[in-house]
């Protein structure tokens, strides 16, 4: 279907931009890759009156090493990430979900930023950023401010992210010596959105688990962290028994509906067996 | 309406859109490349497949205001004076069924290879999930790009 009618803009800045959406009024959005909002406004289950394209802004672009941390601007496709060194390197939970997001063509274009902005339960990367306790920098009218993952991702496709503010980058710490990383996604077909992902990151030292962070996609309205699993694993040592017995509590927060893909009780099913799967696999069990 | 400039297969065009012009749409209907087809309309199918300066893209889920100054190429584009090797290893593996999925096939299986000069079985599957079959002819379609591999190895 043809998209109904909009006004559309190409700022050069982020400051640019913020005044577009402003000038927009309520019904002016972002556009980056636009591989969420191209089928959004063909179904014309979107129809903005203004299209902010950030594409092309500098400073939203690009990957950068900060030492104890990884910068990445939100513009980054998909595409950028999976390629880039710093991020192979030090954030590689982030590079292995990155490369189970849709297919090639996709994931040319699609950005890093708009995913998660995007604020779909299904997609790959929040859990990762969940995972991962990154920060977002948004820019809004009033300058710009600092949000957490915890705070980040409010509702069903619901973000932070104010109608008359834009995601500039993502700050993702960096792991550092014996943390080992996984992502385990499930799905039925090629190409197919996660019926539940988990992103684990898993410290090991002496044989013993010292540290797991997990996060789940798909198993709530936002990514949420297996806290429960978390410290169940805290000493434990890096064996699939201990592991497996641990990741039983996984699904304990969570709050899975049914739905076409999978019913509830399978999704809880596929937590814990993906959890254990993950974090075994991060740990090197 | 709003200015794109855009080489579509070698030549510069300079045109007026609507903003919400689709890619597949302007490149169809504006610019004459009618061998770029539109499939799912939804981004599943990638029988739209074009490289936008020089990657795989659903040219159904660019707007062609975001095309503006790259570089595009169709199926139309990819032959000179000769087949691509592509191309060729289509039509000798018989990579096809109806025909409908082949220029995005095409198109993907090109950026593939650029990526991946010599890709195992599973990686052609993969490297082309983002597009669909309807005839389900996937397995000579796996070949032919077996094949383009190996003749673009050769040199040529």
């Amino acid at each position: 279907m043809i998209p109904s009618k909009f006004d559309y803009v190409r700022p050069n800045s982020v400051d640019e931009a913020v005044a577009a959406l402003k000038a927009g009024g309520e019904d002016s959005k972002v556009i980056t890759g636009g591989q969420s909002m191209l089928p959004l406004l063909r179904l014309r289950l979107a129809a903005p009156s203004v299209l902010v394209d950030c594409a092309r802004i500098d400073e939203m672009k690009g990957i950068k090493d900060n030492g104890d941390s990884v910068t990445i601007g939100a513009a980054s496709t998909h595409w950028d990430v999976l390629n880039n060194e710093i991020v192979k390197t030090h954030v590689k939970l982030l590079a292995d979900a990155t490369a189970t997001v849709a297919d090639p063509q996709v994931r040319h274009r699609g950005t890093f930023g708009g995913a998660l902005a995007h604020g779909d339960p299904a997609g790959d990367l929040p859990a990762v950023v969940v995972a991962l306790d990154a920060t977002f920098e948004i820019a809004g009218a009033k300058g710009r401010r600092q949000v957490t993952a915890k705070d980040f991702f409010v509702d069903y496709f619901t973000t932070a992210v104010g109608p008359d503010e834009i995601l500039v980058s993502v700050t993702i710490p960096k792991l550092g010596k014996g943390w080992g990383t996984c992502y385990e996604k499930f799905n039925r077909s090629a190409n197919g959105w996660a019926i539940v992902g988990v992103a684990a990151a898993v410290k090991v030292e002496g044989g013993k688990i010292t540290e797991a962070r997990i996060g789940l996609t798909n198993c709530a309205s936002v990514p949420v962290r297996a806290s429960s699993v978390e410290s169940a694993l805290k000493g434990v040592s890096a064996s699939a028994t201990e592991i497996e017995s641990a990741s039983q509590s996984a699904a304990d927060g969570t709050r899975a509906t049914s739905d076409l893909g999978a019913d509830k009780e399978y999704r809880e099913h596929l937590m814990r067996v993906l959890t254990a799967r993950a974090v075994s696999c991060a740990a090197g069990a | 309406m709003t200015k794109v400039s855009i080489t579509v297969d070698g030549v510069l065009h300079e045109s007026e859109v609507e903003p919400r012009t689709l890619l597949v749409h302007y490149l169809r209907e504006q610019v004459g490349k009618v061998g770029t087809v539109v499939g799912c309309d939804t981004s599943s199918c990638g029988a739209c497949t074009i490289l936008l300066d020089g990657r795989s893209a659903k040219s159904c889920s660019v707007l062609a205001v975001q095309a503006d100054g790259s570089s595009v190429t169709t199926i139309e584009g990819l032959a000179g004076d000769e087949w691509h090797p592509v191309q060729a290893a289509f039509k000798e593996c018989h990579g096809l069924q109806c025909g409908y999925c082949t220029p995005g096939m095409v198109m993907s299986a090109v950026d593939l290879l650029s990526e991946n000069p010599n890709p195992s079985e599973a990686e052609i599957r993969e490297g082309l999930e983002g597009n669909l079959c309807r005839c389900t002819g996937y397995h000579n379609i796996v070949k032919s790009v077996a094949l383009a591999a190996e003749t673009m190895k050769g040199g040529k």
